[in-house]
């Protein structure tokens, strides 16, 4: 089971390379891909030293779709476990004004990594076996003014993930669905983010590793977050529109 | 935000920068506000607080290179040393030189030259180092090797990280055959026996005494001389030696809160002192003990800094050359007992012969202890400077969060040419912590 290669898709990312640990650390070979992977080499001999695996780097670009086929034919082998972590955030007031950026916003989070997942679903659904992870957001479980355009995005993939998981579920494939929550990573830092509900990226890599291992279906890396997503999601539109949050 | 080191004082208003890469590194070294690196923030006092901006550089976390024929590695200044151990004993390679925490970057342990219990036989990290890269004040990153004589490798070797930012560094581990130690406890009832038994057993690869420092009278200075050797396969009993290289995983606890003052008193600690080493004197002799416990018995109690109170505590850590050591020592646990300030955790160990040009240590005694920060443990700790100083001694700057400048320029004269070679370089305005603004430096 542990020879079986583990596919990062956004290996860039803080919580990419948590997930790459614990998965690594468990005796996986890892693929890192991400766009200009040549400059992750420091990424890759740190794996491959702390761990004992072997660690291969991945030219991938989300936005470039036409790429997506050439880059799995590429990959040594059909990975077993696949894991989008790509996504991009922006500025809310740039996203609600720019048209090019809120597709630039809507693209990296819902069709690219949608449209990777897709493609590894066909391949995962021939062979009759992997597990797919996304990383999708708690500010897809509903729209608010601060930041909409990316969570509208993150709704659409976390619809896209649950519409695979039925889809494959009866296909020897698994679809886990992520939402963190608050992470402390690059994408937030300088951001004034409550403690109790920060989780660190290694906390990410342990709730992936976790979920992935016991077949869960939708993770919330702190149990915290079922709580207050339950009580957001709850709030009746007529209140829920007035508030600021 | 307010800083501090592992000793929590001082508390220092500093602004804090984590880059994640060399060009935001860059910017910030040739900004327009001094700097110093820090680590894993285990240095006692103010040495890695930032006299304008400190430099986390823990996301400089990564593993480069391990040649499995030599048990050389190349790795970055912001791994920590108990990640080499993780990932290398099971291979059969330990730290030539470890200090009593293994939650230290290797950046750091460069920076303040750390020493471990074998410190007489093979030296301190340094010993360890074939080059480190380092970026100066230019933003340009230089390779500086032992081998080529290059001043600013020995200049970094306990350099503080005032000679530029440690960005990378080759290190060679040490061979060993298990993942246990052969340990010898021998008691000792004075600092004299104490101090016997050191030299009596200066070919033992390890060697440090936990010592009393509430005893008076005739127990002043009784210990517990610890010695130990990496034990080999065929010390293994054949449960051990099937996987001889996993020692197991202990439990770790936590301090959850601070300890209130007064906690710590001296009949707390002269209790604990009396128990402890009755406890050694009845565990007298030979045992086997796994690594983490005898290197790091700290490391098991996460947040042990603590125990001391909200108000923290400092380190007072002294070498003592070997002529005036005996002396010396004598007159410090003398001032100490008289205090009744001694704290449990006080170590006295014999450093060997070291050639350096501004690491802490050279051959005789150095004693450690520390002191909940109370209204007169500043005074009583500047009356111990003056015994160390009076009888030849130097201090652990690693260690320092008080000393009055010109006690350092007291004590070691390399402090002038230290301060010279800054200026040349040009790294005095650029990199700059609190101690080096507090020590002149």
């Amino acid at each position: 089971m542990t020879d079986l290669p583990v596919l990062i898709l956004g290996a860039r990312s803080d919580m990419g390379q948590a997930i790459a640990h614990a998965f690594a650390a468990q005796g996986h070979p890892i693929q890192l891909a991400a766009r200009n992977a040549a400059s992750l080499d420091a990424v890759r001999s740190d794996l491959a030293l702390r761990h004992g695996v072997e660690v291969t780097l991945h030219d991938f670009d989300v936005l470039d779709s036409d790429g997506f086929v050439p880059f799995l034919d590429g990959l040594p082998a059909l990975p077993q476990v696949a894991v989008s972590v790509v996504g991009y955030m922006g500025e809310q007031a740039q996203n609600e004004q720019d048209l090019n950026k809120a597709s630039l916003v809507l693209r990296s989070n819902f069709e690219g990594p949608a449209g990777i997942l897709a493609l590894l679903a066909d391949r995962f659904e021939a062979r009759g076996s992997g597990t797919l992870v996304g990383i999708s957001s708690v500010a897809g479980d509903r729209g608010r003014a601060t930041n909409y355009v990316y969570g509208s995005a993150k709704a659409g993939f976390t619809a896209f993930l649950s519409g695979l998981r039925n889809r494959l579920a009866k296909k020897g494939v698994h679809v886990v669905t992520v939402l963190p929550g608050f992470v402390n990573t690059a994408m937030t830092e300088g951001l004034d983010l409550p403690a109790k509900l920060t989780a660190e990226p290694e906390e990410v890599g342990t709730a992936v590793l976790k979920a992935v291992q016991k077949g869960r279906n939708v993770i919330y890396v702190r149990g915290i977050w079922r709580l207050v997503m339950a009580i957001i999601r709850n709030i009746p539109e007529p209140v829920f529109k007035k508030l600021k949050i | 935000m307010k800083l501090s080191g592992w000793g929590r004082f001082p508390q220092v208003e500093t602004e804090v920068r984590a880059p994640r890469d060399e060009a935001a590194l860059r910017a910030l070294v040739t900004g327009d506000r001094p700097v110093i690196a820090r680590g894993n923030g285990r240095s006692y006092g103010d040495s890695a607080v930032g006299a304008g901006l400190t430099l986390d550089m823990r996301h400089f976390n990564h593993m480069l290179e391990f040649d499995a024929g030599t048990g050389r590695l190349v790795a970055e200044a912001g791994v920590l040393l108990g990640d080499v151990i993780d990932a290398f004993l099971p291979h059969g390679w330990f730290p030539l030189v470890t200090p009593g925490t293994r939650l230290i970057t290797l950046g750091g342990a460069i920076a303040a030259d750390v020493h471990g219990k074998n410190h007489h036989v093979e030296g301190s990290f340094g010993a360890c180092v074939d080059w480190v890269e380092i970026m100066g004040p230019d933003g340009e990153v230089r390779r500086a090797t032992r081998k080529d004589k290059d001043d600013l490798f020995w200049w970094t070797l306990g350099g503080m990280g005032l000679t530029g930012v440690i960005l990378r560094a080759a290190i060679r581990l040490r061979p060993v055959e298990t993942a246990w130690i052969k340990q010898t406890t021998l008691p000792a009832p004075d600092l004299a026996t104490a101090m016997e038994l050191f030299e009596a057993h200066g070919q033992d690869t390890y060697s440090v005494a936990w010592i009393d420092c509430m005893g008076q009278g005739a127990h002043l200075g009784r210990s517990l001389v610890i010695l130990g050797e990496h034990a080999k396969l065929s010390d293994l009993d054949p449960k051990k030696s099937a996987s001889p290289l996993d020692a197991g995983h202990k439990r770790k606890l936590s301090v959850p809160l601070d300890f209130p003052g007064f906690a710590l008193n001296r009949w707390t600690v002269r209790a604990f002192n009396e128990a402890y080493y009755r406890m050694g004197v009845w565990n007298r002799g030979e045992a086997l003990v796994d690594w983490d416990t005898y290197f790091y018995p700290l490391d098991s109690v996460l947040k042990w800094n603590r125990i001391y109170g909200r108000r923290g505590f400092a380190q007072f850590q002294c070498v003592i050359p070997l002529a005036s050591a005996r002396e010396g020592l004598t007159e410090l646990l003398q001032a100490i007992a008289d205090a009744g300030a001694g704290s449990f955790l006080a170590v006295l160990k014999r450093f060997g012969a070291q050639d350096s040009a501004f690491s802490f240590p050279m051959e005789g005694y150095t004693l450690a202890l520390d002191f909940p920060m109370k209204s007169h443990t500043l005074d009583l700790l500047e009356r111990l400077d003056a015994i160390a100083v009076a009888h030849g001694g130097r201090f652990y700057l690693a260690k320092d969060s008080r000393m009055r400048a010109e006690t350092l320029r007291q004590a070691d004269a390399r402090v002038r040419d230290f301060e010279e070679m800054r200026e040349t370089l040009g790294l005095k305005a650029r990199f700059a912590s609190a101690q080096s603004e507090r020590l002149s430096l």
